[in-house]
């Protein structure tokens, strides 16, 4: 394996690197990008002069009683205040393109990643922590690729440029408001890292209260049905209360950031006017200077006070970018070949499988060896937590074997490329997964180009001609966001879906347990058809599930026991009598009396 | 409530979650909505009335305190200043600084106080929405969540708390203080100078005028680009979960075009809102420096004649400063107010609809049960559907084990359903022990009536756990009993932990038949007078649903039970079969008579036989 596939935050040390990989997707907007850095420069530049202007009006002018001075001053003060909205708003006109482009293109990556990855990196991410990664990071990582670098940026020149106004103009005050700026940074940084600690912890009892919303949701019937609703609700309200503590011990210590975030400004407008006023009483200063003094220390109380903002949602971004990268990085293990089976046989062979989950220090599967021919149909039989599933999946590569190989028609498939070996294989599983889109999409799935006759044919074999009778007909929208369906009817669904496009190699996993006995012997008796000119891989609880099949598997701790016709093996393996005929030996123990 | 789609004009239409799917809606019902959603906070917030006045008399003098500063600035400079000029000494000048001081440790003190005040009201009053709307998801009937889906549940308890959350944090702050320093400045203005006050309010109206023009426009935008994301969550999620069915069909092309058009959607009115912001916030901007200028030219004007001082000037240039910051921060205000109304609106919809299956004002006592079931004259039929149970009368005498059989939709289900209250019938009764199950109370019919279906969900934490879900408290001892009894015990033990395995994400580490026995297990533990197996064994291999059945012998012996199961292996523990078709029971009798009788019960057997092979 290439890259750990380890669930879960990453713990380690933020760095510069992930982030700065992620730079390229600002690439294309380079123009954009370059038209907004100047507008910002542009619109401190003037924001800065307009306090000057204001000193100049009252040291000229007022103080000299010049009437015709002012006109042009007020003016230049009009232009300026003009100028910095206009730049103001190139700045954000021009940002926004580049910045939510950035974001999206990220975020297309990320979900091509994801829907290359196999099951063995599905399975251990839950799909709220992807999400998470797909919203609220790309989010961080926007606000400070678009907004963030570039307000550290202009605020640190605003803070050099005022300060060096400031200094030229009276340095000692100069001198006091540069200092006073000292603090405010520094605590700011302190706090932002608490901030970002406990916002964190935050984040993480709300995504707990947020799996127990989803377990009510989803088990609401289980939930019901033993009017478990105090304990469901009491088990909510206690982690609400843990959130709600949490979330007051966040309001604490801003409340106490904030304070004194207002309060060095206000302290500093105190000394600068106690200063000041010494300095204008000793003729050091003038009294315009002294007014724009006041202006531009409140000018500055922003930059400085969201310095240490920015710094800390750097260092957030630096997280999520990491986050972020870690799955952009992780190599899918499962990876198509070169090869193509330009005229398919259907020809399965496993060649002394093993398949083992990582980590685990038993196997599931081992030293697996079965044959089926082209055309023929094996049933796969075995107890509960046999490994019949994982059989199933090893065929379309959903899982890699861990040692021996499953080939096709001579071909390993992992020689094969992905598109050509699963237009081969076509799976229908245990629970059926539909998708918030219409009937006709769900069972077209992969196969877009199927006509109206093969999604027809494919509907009848599965008795899911209901379909039809929908109030859209195919058009009907089902699934999470759509009509509800019963289990039944999904599994008849997805069936359909197997079957369309009739696969050289079809894999039913237990497919037809939701199924009533009527039903099920029509989709045997249409299936029967199906399965006579495919290879058919079929797992069985069931002895009429099993007669679809020309051999049957008997799988007993992750291999093969006995392989043989049904009725042979009925005869002459005990174990394999107690796990099909017992049906009828209950109704036997009933008749016989 | 009902979930009319009838037209806009009747406003019962517009009642609970109705509205949540319609994109255009009327003044009229959008007033509606509103309403409602006022309603909903000012009952939220009724009980914190006192801490909320304390809280208004304390921004009050902190803003008090804030404007004060300008003010004190222009003493400093006018009053401050020429004495020591004079050479009169800095005792003014002293009591300036000193009050500047007082002003801004004030103006720290309230501030802090305000913001831990604010932030308490307003947690509380998140807990208690979480509160509420958690418990009254619950107690909304099986009939809605099918409808609704848990999608939406989850998301009315997350991203819409959020909003409301995001809303008390950071916008109800802004918006106060916005508003307050608004007319204390205004206030201020005027006081210092009516003259150079008018000018500098001058441009308020166009300023009150563009506020409009973009509590509009982003109203619409905003609601836009949340739907947006809405679709790209939900397409996302889907996507994820669904992995193996994408993988397997080769999905993964058609996926990325759909997503990425999504995406690309998303960004689109992301991009609207954004430039709309980008005009708005320099507009402001735009207005402020305009006066400012104004202020400047016509207050140097008038300092020139000698009309006003410098301080007055400079005071001025100060305050107009604090009255345009914080409209720029107007437009995220602006942003938080409408996530978190719509929100509200469609909160309020959740917690307005009642309950189909409504809990009983006086319930009758039924502390133990024998488990005597009664139909009487009972109709069913989903909303706006056929009836599904036409006429039905049954009575099921304690303790019998009843197989009901029947094709996919004949009303096995609706049957089973009605026993646990999940549905009430449109007409008739269903009666416990002769009482009327509406007249029970949730806890007493829960704790004589249960329901395993073929669903079966597991909860994350141990199988233990699982297992206790249905008798909280009870004892690791009793757990294992009732494993042993339903013969899972064998099982649960070869698992690397036993009883404290983890089960995984929604029991997703294990196989439909292991799910089926643990619940199984949980039903036994809870010891119900009545049982009800809905394809409880569907899963389950045939040695495991041997044991299952061997173990339901002993189980069934001393209480009702209704078995639904289209495998008739399970028939043959019954007592009394009823054949169903079209939502009427066709037979009725013991399962051997019923064999001999060659009617169509005889014939399913028959077939199963045969299946059996």
């Amino acid at each position: 394996m290439a890259s750990p596939q380890t669930p879960g935050p990453v713990h380690s040390r933020s760095s510069w690197r992930s982030l700065w990989r992620l730079r390229t997707y600002l690439r294309p907007y380079a123009g954009s990008l370059v038209v907004s850095w100047f507008a910002a420069l542009g619109g401190i530049a003037a924001g800065t002069v307009i306090p000057l202007v204001g000193k100049e009006i009252i040291d000229g002018p007022v103080a000299h009683g010049d009437l015709a001075g002012l006109v042009p001053l007020g003016l230049l003060a009009l232009g300026l205040g003009v100028t910095e909205a206009l730049l103001t708003f190139v700045r954000r006109w021009s940002q926004a393109g580049p910045v939510l482009g950035l974001e999206t293109a990220i975020r297309d990556d990320l979900y091509r990643r994801l829907q290359r990855l196999p099951m063995s990196f599905h399975d251990g991410w839950q799909s709220g922590q992807l999400l998470s990664r797909a919203t609220s990071d790309l989010s961080t990582i926007r606000r400070f690729l678009g907004f963030g670098v570039l307000f550290l940026i202009m605020n640190i020149l605003q803070l050099t440029a005022v300060t060096v106004v400031l200094l030229r103009m009276y340095w000692p005050l100069g001198l006091l408001v540069a200092a006073s700026s000292l603090p405010v940074v520094a605590l700011s940084l302190r706090f932002e890292r608490r901030y970002i600690g406990i916002s964190r912890r935050l984040q993480d009892q709300q995504g707990d209260l947020a799996t127990l919303v989803e377990e009510s949701a989803v088990g609401v019937r289980t939930v019901k049905a033993f009017g478990r609703r105090e304990h469901v609700f009491g088990g909510y309200a206690a982690a609400a209360r843990e959130v709600r503590r949490t979330a007051l011990g966040k309001v604490r210590l801003a409340s106490r950031f904030f304070t004194f975030l207002e309060v060095v400004p206000n302290v500093t407008l105190a000394l600068v006017l106690l200063l000041g006023a010494i300095a204008v009483g000793a003729g050091a200063l003038t009294l315009g200077t002294l007014v724009a003094f006041t202006t531009l220390v409140l000018q500055l109380v922003w930059p400085v006070a969201s310095l240490g903002y920015i710094l800390a949602m750097g260092q957030e971004a630096m997280t999520s970018a990491d986050r972020v990268v870690e799955v952009l990085d992780t190599v899918p293990a499962i990876r198509g070949g070169a090869d193509v089976i330009e005229r398919p046989r259907g020809h399965v062979r496993f060649e002394g499988v093993e398949f083992r989950f990582p980590g685990a220090d038993r196997p599931v599967l081992r030293d697996v060896w079965l044959e089926v021919r082209p055309g023929e149909t094996v049933a796969v039989v075995g107890a509960t937590g046999s490994g019949k599933t994982t059989l199933t999946t090893l065929v379309p590569r959903l899982c890699d074997v861990t040692a021996g190989r499953v080939t096709i028609d001579g071909h390993d498939v992992r020689h094969l490329s992905l598109a050509s070996l699963r237009s081969v294989v076509a799976t229908a599983f245990e629970e059926p997964t539909l998708f918030s889109m219409s009937v006709r999409e769900n069972v077209t799935l992969g196969r877009g180009d199927a006509t109206e006759e093969e999604i027809r044919q494919a509907l009848e074999i599965s008795q899911a001609t209901f379909a039809y009778d929908l109030p859209w007909g195919l058009d009907t929208r089902i699934g999470e966001q759509g009509m509800s369906l019963s289990g039944g009817q999904r599994q008849r669904l997805a069936l359909a879906r197997a079957v369309l496009g009739r696969p050289r190699v079809l894999v039913l996993d237990d497919t037809l347990s939701a199924l009533d006995v009527e039903t099920e012997a029509l989709v045997e008796e249409a299936l029967r058809r199906v399965l006579a000119d495919a290879t058919g891989i079929v797992v069985a609880h069931r002895a009429s599930t099993v007669l679809l099949a020309d051999r049957v598997a008997l799988l007993r701790d992750g291999t093969i026991a006995h392989v043989g016709r049904h009725g042979d093996l009925l005869a002459t393996v005990p174990e394999y009598r107690e796990l099909l005929a017992q049906d009828a030996g209950l109704d036997a123990e009933r008749s016989a009396p | 409530m009902t979930h009319d789609t009838g037209s806009e004009a009747g406003n019962t239409a517009w009642r609970g979650v109705a509205a949540e799917d319609r994109d255009e809606i009327s003044e009229r019902v959008s007033l509606l909505l509103r309403t409602r959603s006022r309603r909903l906070l000012g009952d939220l917030l009724r009980p914190h009335r006192r801490a909320i006045a304390v809280l208004t008399a304390v921004i009050v003098v902190s803003n008090a305190a804030g404007l004060a500063l300008p003010y004190l600035v222009k003493r400093g400079i006018d009053d401050g200043i020429p004495p020591m000029l004079r050479g009169q000494g800095a005792g003014t000048l002293m009591t300036v600084v000193a009050a500047v001081l007082l002003a801004a440790l004030t103006q720290a003190l309230t501030r802090q106080a305000f913001l831990q005040m604010a932030g308490r009201i307003g947690q509380d009053t998140l807990l208690e929405l979480r509160r509420r709307v958690f418990d009254h998801f619950q107690r909304l009937s099986l009939s809605f969540h099918e409808k609704y889906t848990s999608g939406r549940v989850i998301s009315r308890l997350t991203s819409d708390v959020d909003a409301i959350a995001e809303l008390l944090d950071s916008g109800f702050d802004g918006l106060v203080t916005a508003v307050l320093t608004l007319c204390g400045t205004a206030v201020m203005l005027l006081v210092l100078d009516v003259h150079l006050g008018l000018v500098a309010l001058l441009p308020l109206p166009v300023l009150l005028l563009f506020t409009r023009w973009f509590r509009r426009e982003s109203s619409v935008t905003y609601r836009r680009t949340r739907e947006a994301v809405a679709l790209v969550i939900v397409h996302f999620v889907e996507s994820m979960t669904g992995i193996r069915a994408v993988q397997a069909f080769r999905r993964e092309p058609r996926n990325q075009e759909i997503f990425e058009r999504l995406n690309a959607d998303y960004r689109d009115a992301n991009v609207r809102g954004s430039r709309l912001v980008a005009v708005f916030m320099p507009g402001i901007k735009l207005i402020g420096n305009v006066t400012v200028a104004a202020v400047l030219l016509y207050g140097g004007m008038l300092a020139l004649r000698g009309t006003v001082t410098v301080g007055v000037l400079a005071a001025f240039l100060l305050y107009l400063r604090q009255f345009y910051e914080p409209m720029q921060e107007i437009s995220q205000f602006y942003n938080a107010l409408q996530s978190a109304g719509a929100a509200l609106e469609k909160l309020s919809g959740v917690l307005e609809e009642r309950p189909a299956v409504a809990e009983p004002a006086r319930p009758a006592p039924l502390p133990n049960a024998a488990g005597a079931l009664r139909f009487e004259t009972v109709r069913f039929a989903y909303a706006e559907g056929p009836p599904v149970l036409p006429l039905l009368d049954l009575e099921i005498p304690a303790g019998q084990t009843v197989a009901v059989v029947g094709t996919t939709g004949a009303g096995k289900t609706t049957l089973a359903k009605l026993i646990a209250r999940f549905h009430d019938p449109v007409a008739g009764r269903v009666l416990l022990d002769g009482v009327d199950l509406r007249d029970l109370d949730e806890d007493t019919l829960r704790r004589h009536v249960v329901m395993v279906t073929q669903e079966n969900y597991l909860f994350s934490g141990t199988i233990a756990d699982n297992v206790r879900f249905g008798r909280p408290g009870a004892p690791d001892a009793e757990i294992v009993r009732a494993v042993e009894a339903i013969g899972a015990h064998t099982f649960v033990s070869t698992l690397p932990e036993g009883y404290e395995t983890q089960v995984g994400k929604r029991g997703g580490r294990m196989s439909a038949g292991q799910r089926q026995l643990v619940a199984f297990a949980r039903a036994f533990l809870a010891d119900p007078a009545v049982l009800i197996l809905d394809e409880a064994t569907s899963s389950l291999d045939v040695p495991s649903e041997r044991l299952v059945q061997r173990a339901l012998r002993t189980i069934l012996a001393d209480r009702t039970a209704l078995i639904i199961a289209h495998r008739l292996s399970t028939v043959e523990i019954a007592d009394r079969v009823l054949v169903m078709e079209h939502g009427r029971i066709v037979e009725d009798g013991p399962p051997d008579r019923l064999i001999a009788r060659s009617g169509r019960f005889a014939r399913l057997h028959h077939a199963w036989l045969d299946s059996l092979a």
